[in-house]
């Protein structure tokens, strides 16, 4: 045998490449002996060797099938096309389909090649260029050669007919103003006898159809009784060994033909009628203990169900599902679930008879069978039936495999909280769930039946008991676990006081040292994260206050963290082992019960953020968008800048509850605390807190009893260099500056931020017919007067001038007052009439501020200020919040 | 309704032989194929010859060590599918003789065009194995 001529006799260079190949231990020696054989087929190709060409073009095949890249063989394909030979173009155009794809410019060349071969005398060779053509043809392609292709449509060969009406489809799919042309010749097509032109006749009709409405028109009008004639022929025609399979003649053109009439039939009335009887005949006559029948009696049901309704056929397919869906092949089953997909929506009421089928189908042991019958179960679901459903669900949860309970879980979850009748059934479903699978159910389900829970107010001892006996359980589910520590921090006291009870509960017995060792189990275990650590902590906190008799031993475990890595969590050790030991007095207001979460708000708010609106003087605006990162992504630098943040809730309103907090933490909005807040009046020093954990309800009045717990904190990130606090804040976007003054004022400026926050007396407002002036500020050492006055016309505006005055007897040097307003206002500030303010009530600076209310007649001005300036060679920061703005400004 | 690629694949996951019908780079080609026969080869006999990945549908099969796999996109059916892949095995086995998968590979382009003639662009040409033969039988004859 002559290796030069042919190509395909098993080269012994080939075959030693596929055995070095082979015999590579590692994929490192695989990658060398590939390296090694590359750079001998670049040689082989620059020193333009025709006589290993094909060899070459075969060897490369395979290492690209390996998955090496082999671009450098592209134009030896384009070569091998090109030459006379039959074997070298054979290899040639099989480089092409493997190696190249319609993307590379390389393409464009062979475009002349395949044009004459298109066009050859050999009608082999005529086939070959055709299959390349169908395989890779690009739009320009399509264009240039269409009519040699249309030509090949009516070709005495039917072999190359039928690559032609492939090559067709590549064509009109590429260039669907093409299919014109093609519809003729597509309809005589379905007349020829050959099932290979028959079978891609066919497609090509069907691939017609969809790109052209006129040919779907054309085929209606002209070939339906053609087609349901061959398909009669098919169906009935004696046994042609050729195409035979397993009994069945060519169930691949029986396939086809019932897709093509699929296609025609769907929303055309009379191609349906037209149809039904050859359909019907299809449907009986199919063997079904045959995959090849099946297949047929499959497609077939599909056509019955996409064509125009008529009762009968549909009942029979309908029937035919429920045979397949009881079949033992899961092959069968896998396709009847497919189908019952599709015809859910033609028939609900059918696809509902087999739901306990389906169901029992959820827990096959088959993964692929499972996840068709989960999603069909899902569509199947509805008020009446969701709870027997649910409960099925979840019981096979218990069991399922680990891979399927993820997907198990959304869907359950996914189908609670779209038809639950009630929220006791929700939140039992939902404990089960976490129970079961805790460790798959997404945060935004938990956050979800969070505040479910919150909403349902008769049902808080009765879920928090239920909680606590599903911890016992299984305490491994992370979701579980930090449900269930929520719930206890909030309802702890319900917990042990047994209180709500419903009558379906069984009573439990549980101490107040029971729910501790929940909470610190929780925070304990290793798996926890340092959001369950967290919200353990904040649950620790809240049960301090509720139970006082465990107040020590809480504190032990809390303090147990000041020394975490995790800052977040060394910060609450810190901060809530202060509030626990020093701070009696405040902490039973401060960790009230939290307010009712707002369902609507809620979901609508998911991704809330948290921004400020800023001007500054005499620079230039920066307006900057602040996001405050919940939880415990929180920055170091947070607590400062919340001393400045007005926060999103632009209402005013007092709160005293802490637990915004926790709704920070689970990033939950935080407007619902301000617009239901706490009943009581606030206590001094809760608002300090309650900035110092960065929520947003503004400081009115304020002493400082906890300045030990703030500097202890801020002490901790910015040890004692004087500025060092001063220009953490000057960084932070929510600045408006003005010149400075003179002071003797000599404190650390930690202890001075706080001093600014302490005295914010409220000076009663003076009747008078205009705005009255009103003493903003006034601290030992400075007093801050504003005088309001409208523009006329524009009511939303407010000019105020504000008055400095010295209370000490030192100069003040480097004065600059600096103001943040909230979103819904704007702020700008002209600049002040100097920066050295000398002691003395007599001598004054003023500076000229003016705000734009977008919320005009709804909400008053608030405004946050600070004043630094130097006194006596120190600096001095003195910082207040000023929300007694006169109203209607 | 057409086929996307055709996979032939050994069981310890190599491929042995690899046609797409639509543009993958060799990386996206790697990283399917070696995720679809990962799943493949760890279903058992009794479970369905369908495995849904991304947004094809395989439906496989095993002849001895080798898996056939053939991705297809939603609309196809898959029980046809199934009798293509025992069609094709048979026609290799009528050119080679009881194949296996040593034939596939050192006969690779022969496979390729046995595959060829009957799918073109993702769709069935021929289903005759006669026909289907014929050209690759001409060719032997003529060298």
């Amino acid at each position: 045998m002559d290796t030069i001529m042919n190509p395909f006799s098993s080269s012994t260079r080939l075959r030693d490449m596929i055995r070095a190949i082979r015999a590579c231990k590692t994929a490192a020696e695989e990658r060398a002996v590939v390296r090694k054989e590359c750079a001998s087929i670049r040689a082989s190709i620059n020193e333009n060797d025709h006589y290993y060409r094909h060899r070459n073009l075969a060897k490369l095949m395979f290492i690209q099938m390996l998955g090496y890249p082999t671009h450098f063989g592209q134009m030896e394909c384009l070569k091998l096309i090109a030459s006379s030979g039959f074997p070298e173009k054979r290899i040639g155009y099989l480089g092409l389909m493997l190696l190249l794809d319609e993307r590379q410019e390389v393409l464009m060349l062979v475009t002349n090649s395949l044009k004459q071969d298109l066009n050859h005398t050999n009608q082999y060779i005529v086939g070959l260029a055709l299959c390349a053509l169908g395989n890779i043809c690009s739009a320009e392609m399509a264009r240039d050669l269409a009519p040699e292709v249309e030509r090949l449509l009516q070709f005495r060969d039917p072999n190359i007919r039928k690559k032609a009406a492939l090559c067709s489809i590549r064509i009109i799919k590429k260039v669907p103003d093409l299919a014109e042309n093609f519809i003729n010749a597509a309809a005589a097509l379905l007349k020829e006898k050959h099932h290979g032109v028959l079978i891609t006749g066919v497609q090509l009709c069907t691939d017609l159809c969809r790109v052209s409405s006129e040919a779907l028109g054309f085929f209606r009008k002209k070939c339906m009784d053609a087609l349901v004639k061959t398909l009669k022929d098919v169906v009935n025609s004696p046994y042609t060994p050729e195409y035979d399979i397993a009994g069945i003649a060519d169930p691949f053109l029986h396939i086809r033909l019932l897709k093509l009439l699929r296609v025609l039939g769907q929303g055309d009335a009379d191609a349906s009628d037209a149809m039904n009887d050859i359909l019907a005949q299809v449907a009986t006559k199919a063997d079904t203990n045959r995959n090849a029948g099946n297949a047929i009696l499959y497609e077939c049901v599909e056509t019955i169900m996409s064509i125009e309704d008529n009762g009968g056929l549909r009942v029979l397919a309908i029937n035919i599902l429920g045979r397949f869906l009881s079949n033992r092949d899961n092959n069968i089953r896998y396709v009847a679930l497919n189908m019952l997909m599709k015809a859910i929506s033609v028939d609900t009421q059918a696809v509902h008879r087999h739901r306990a089928t389906i169901l029992e189908c959820v827990k096959d042991s088959d993964a692929s069978i499972r996840k068709r019958s989960l999603e069909l179960i899902y569509l199947l679901v509805n008020e009446t039936n969701v709870k027997p459903l649910t409960k099925e669900l979840i019981d096979y949860l218990e069991v399922s495999d680990l891979e399927f309970k993820g997907d198990l879980t959304a869907k359950i979850c996914s189908m609670v909280e779209k038809f639950s009748p009630d929220k006791i059934w929700y939140i039992d479903q939902m404990l089960k769930v976490l129970s079961e699978a805790g460790n798959f159910v997404k945060v935004e389900v938990c956050h979800a039946l969070i505040v479910i829970i919150s909403n349902a107010a008769d049902l808080h001892g009765y879920t928090v008991r239920a909680l606590y006996k599903a911890f016992q359980a299984s305490d491994e589910q992370e979701s579980l676990t930090r449900v269930a520590v929520w719930c206890v921090g909030e309802y702890g006291d319900m917990l042990v006081n047994n209180a709500g009870m419903l009558d379906i509960e069984d009573p439990v017995t549980v101490t107040e040292s029971d729910a501790v060792d929940l909470v610190e189990t929780a925070i304990k275990r290793h798996t926890s994260d340092a959001t369950t650590k967290a919200m353990a902590l904040v649950a620790l906190l809240k049960l301090s206050s509720r139970f006082p008799s465990c107040s020590e031993r809480i504190k032990e475990i809390v303090v147990q963290h000041k020394g975490s890595f995790l800052l977040e969590l060394q910060q609450r050790s810190l901060e809530f082992n202060s509030i626990i030991e020093k701070h009696t007095n405040i902490r039973s207001a401060l960790v009230e019960r939290m307010p009712v979460l707002d369902e609507a708000t809620f979901s609508g708010r998911r991704a809330g953020s948290v921004s400020t609106a800023v001007s500054a003087s005499p620079g230039p605006s920066t307006g900057a968008s602040l996001k405050v990162p919940n939880g415990v992504s929180k920055p170091a630098a947070a607590p400062l800048v919340d001393l400045l943040d007005l926060s999103s809730d632009d209402n005013p309103v007092p709160s005293s509850s802490g637990s915004d907090f926790l709704q920070d933490l689970l990033g939950v909005d935080l407007s619902p605390a301000a617009t239901q807040s706490g009943t009581q009046p606030s206590k001094s020093g809760t608002e300090v807190l309650l900035d110092l954990l960065s929520i947003g309800s503004p400081v009115q009045q304020s002493s400082s009893p906890v300045a030990d717990i703030f500097s202890s904190n801020i002490a901790t990130k910015a040890p004692a260099s004087p500025l060092h606090g001063l220009t953490s804040l000057a960084t932070q976007p929510v600045l408006a500056a003005s010149p400075p003054a003179a002071s003797t004022k000599a404190a650390s400026p930690i202890i001075d931020l706080l001093d600014g926050l302490a005295p914010v007396p409220s000076i009663p407002e003076k009747n008078g017919p205009a705005y009255p002036s009103v003493v903003a500020f006034e601290s030992s050492s400075l007093r801050i007067t504003f005088d309001f006055s409208k523009p006329p016309g524009n009511p939303q505006s407010t000019v105020i001038q504000a008055t400095f005055t010295n209370l000490s007897s030192n100069n003040y040097t480097d004065f600059i007052f600096q103001a943040a307003v909230p979103k819904f206002l704007q702020l700008h500030l002209d600049p002040a009439s100097g920066n050295t303010l000398p002691a003395g009530a007599n001598s004054n600076l003023t500076q000229t501020l003016r705000v734009t209310n977008s919320q005009h007649g709804k909400k008053s001005l608030v405004m946050r200020i600070r004043i630094s300036y130097k006194a006596s060679g120190k600096d001095v920061l003195e910082e207040g919040q000023i929300s007694h703005f006169p109203r209607d400004l | 309704m057409t086929i996307r690629f055709v996979l032939m694949v050994n069981k310890q996951g190599q491929t042995r032989l690899a046609q797409y019908y639509e543009y993958l780079t060799l990386e996206e080609r790697r990283a399917l194929e070696g995720e679809i026969v990962r799943k493949c080869l760890a279903r058992t006999e009794q479970q369905c010859s369908f495995v849904e990945h991304r947004n094809y549908k395989v439906v496989y099969r095993r002849y001895a060590s080798l898996f056939f796999l053939v991705g297809v996109d939603n609309d196809e059916n898959e029980l046809a599918i199934l009798e293509f892949i025992h069609l094709l095995v048979e026609t290799m086995d009528r050119h080679f003789g009881n194949v296996c998968e040593l034939d596939i590979m050192f006969h690779l382009e022969k496979a390729h065009f046995m595959l060829e003639e009957m799918v073109m662009n993702g769709c069935i040409v021929e289903t005759s194995k006669s026909n289907i033969l014929t050209p690759i039988q001409l060719m032997e004859k003529s060298s």
